[in-house]
């Protein structure tokens, strides 16, 4: 596991001079005592959420507060999927767009990062200049003009504008991600396939891309957490209930949390849990190469 | 693919000179120019994608900014008054401007700093660290939407969570976050570095410590220095590039924040929480002036090439590069 990498022995109160020693338990007793505070600070608004989507509605507006439900209401996670809000709807659409928009981003960073890392042309260094300077560039800036261009070809309204554009390339950071990992990889590896006969394609494809499983793991996860809690772009493209992402959706029911004048919060709380659950468990199996990812991108850049 | 080809100099034209194509490529034998070649097909979806969906909106959206456009009809050239108009006759211009340096004034010293003491913590060979890393990590990991969502029940001023608490210990009247005008801002900025100060910032942190050598504290060690005088003298000191890195990411962040206030407060109550990125959305896409909106996204862009071109130019007085 990364744990290894992460947590290197930096022995910083081990040291020679004996007031430090009598320090030391002490410091570490404290060291603790600050990590398990912070625990608590990060865990319990999870926990409260929780529990707060197995209340009722009486126990959801209860004075004083209840922590935890009387009876646990499962039923709630059944229910918000058969109210007046499509909420199946929602997450079937988020999983749509989030599968489309990692496969694209995922070939064609690695496309484009490859031709960065191997090839020699005119232009590249230009080229990779003009990719970084792209990340610098506030979103609300292009966002308009493509509002434009896709309210022209007729796409508002469809989940087109929210993964096609993930075709072209996936983005500066996509393809910066995995041109550094190109170049890790050591040359004499190309060389000899190119020898041996094999086609640029065939090297990309059957010797460097099996090598960039970890980068590529990496690159799935952020895609996917950055693609799957978006809220920008799908506010500003999608306008009927059907067509919702969950980030949408849940802004949405947050909005008017009661159908037919019935109050909803309970169900929300749920859905929300759904909203975060899929996107933790992954990062929870994932997490290795997240880290190492983070890590690379931090070091070189 | 021809082998042979891969001896190149040989297939050099005996008069020096190398083909249009190869000039133009910036090559000079066959192999290298097919290589070329092959470098533009591999790249072409990002060349495309970067004239479709960056060089051709930059300058339309440049263009936009002068002109008055309601997506029907077509944009009708209005030269300056765009600009004049956000600088003198928009009353919600500078107070929302003002409002998201507030925000990154509040939100950048305490996500970079609270991810730094994240890492030196985490960074103690703790039994248990992966546990807590992750955990730290979680809230991270939280859709924008549902946290706005969370945080809303989580203060509530009668019903929620923390003011029972508060009111436990003896806080009587507890203050109303996210429903007052004069608590929306700081609980909305408190939402964001709960979100932002364990994650990406923190792995960062955690990897820039990674590197510190051991040589330098047994040094201090030997030198008598003690756990703070190592951490201001050594850790500081070293860690100064990871801070430089992310404080330019954060900036970049904080002056874009636009999510959680949106959909905790609408920009409320009486647009306390009403941020430059929300002012822009609502020209844009409520009222539909996307000419007006364009002006104010470029006046953001130049807000944030400033912040970023002063932090470059000034990060060589504390920025301390090793060997460099």
């Amino acid at each position: 596991m990364a744990q290894g990498t992460l947590t290197q022995d930096t022995q910083l109160h081990r040291a020679p001079v004996s007031p430090q020693r009598v320090m030391q338990p002490i410091v570490r007793a404290l060291t603790y005592a600050t990590v398990f505070a912070l625990c608590v600070l990060f865990g319990f608004p999870l926990f409260w959420t929780a529990m707060s989507s197995l209340k009722t509605i009486p126990e959801m507006f209860a004075f004083p507060p209840i922590l935890v439900p009387a009876a646990p209401q499962w039923a709630n996670y059944w229910t918000v999927l058969n109210i007046d809000y499509p909420v199946g709807r929602w997450f079937i659409n988020s999983v749509l767009i989030v599968v489309l928009t990692s496969f694209g981003t995922l070939i064609t960073a690695s496309l484009v990062a490859y031709s960065f890392a191997r090839f020699e042309y005119r232009g590249r260094d230009i080229l990779f200049m003009i990719t970084l300077s792209t990340m610098m560039l506030p979103a609300q800036v292009t966002l308009i003009p493509q509002f434009v261009l896709f309210y022209k070809l007729g796409w508002v309204n469809t989940h087109l504008p929210l993964w096609v554009p993930h075709w072209f390339g996936g983005g500066a950071f996509a393809i910066f991600l995995m041109r550094q990992f190109f170049l890790t990889l050591p040359r004499d590896l190309d060389e000899a396939a190119l020898i041996d006969g094999a086609g640029y394609f065939r090297i990309f494809w059957s010797i460097l891309m099996p090598l960039c499983k970890p980068v590529l793991a990496t690159l799935a996860i952020i895609t996917i957490i950055a693609s799957w809690s978006d809220f920008l772009g799908p506010l500003i493209y999608l306008n009927t209930p059907e067509k919702f992402t969950v980030s949408v959706g849940l802004q949405f029911f947050n909005a008017v949390p009661e159908v037919g004048g019935e109050p909803m919060q309970h169900l929300l709380m749920a859905a929300c849990v759904m909203s975060m659950v899929p996107i933790i468990l992954m990062f929870f199996f994932g997490q290795r190469f997240f880290v190492q990812g983070i890590v690379m991108s931090g070091i070189k850049g | 693919m021809a082998v042979a080809e891969t001896g190149a100099p040989a297939q050099r034209p005996a008069d020096g000179r190398a083909s249009l194509l190869s000039r133009l490529v910036g090559a000079q034998t066959p192999f290298q120019t097919k290589r070329a070649v092959w470098g533009y097909v591999y790249a072409a979806p990002w060349i495309l994608g970067l004239i479709i969906f960056w060089g051709g909106p930059i300058l339309a959206s440049f263009y936009f900014g002068f002109t008055e456009y309601a997506v029907i009809g077509s944009p009708r050239f209005t030269g300056l008054s765009n600009y004049i108009r956000a600088f003198s006759g928009d009353e919600l211009f500078w107070p929302s401007l003002g409002r998201t340096f507030t925000f990154a004034g509040m939100y950048i010293p305490f996500a970079v700093g609270g991810a730094l003491i994240l890492a030196v913590l985490l960074n103690q060979k703790l039994f248990g660290t992966t546990v807590f890393r992750t955990l730290f990590f979680v809230p991270h990991l939280i859709p924008a939407v549902a946290l706005a969502v969370l945080w809303t029940f989580l203060l509530a001023p009668r019903v929620g969570p923390v003011n029972e608490f508060l009111r436990t210990i003896g806080i009587s009247d507890p203050p109303g976050w996210l429903a007052s005008r004069d608590s929306a801002l700081a609980s909305v900025t408190m939402i964001n570095v709960w979100a932002a100060m364990g994650g990406n910032t923190m792995l960062i942190f955690l990897a820039g410590l990674q590197g510190v050598p051991q040589e330098l504290y047994d040094a201090a060690s030997i030198d008598g220095g003690g756990a703070w005088a190592k951490f201001r003298h050594v850790t500081l000191p070293m860690l100064t590039p990871t801070i430089f890195f992310n404080v330019v990411l954060a900036v970049i962040g904080a002056l874009k924040v636009f999510t959680t206030a949106w959909v905790a407060t609408q920009g409320g109550p009486s647009y306390a929480t009403w941020f430059f990125a929300l002012h822009i959305y609502f020209q844009a896409f409520q009222y539909f002036r996307l000419g007006y909106g364009s002006a104010l996204a470029w006046v953001l862009a130049a807000v944030l090439m400033f912040f970023t071109w002063v932090q470059v130019r000034y990060s060589r007085r504390w920025v301390h590069y090793e060997g460099g």
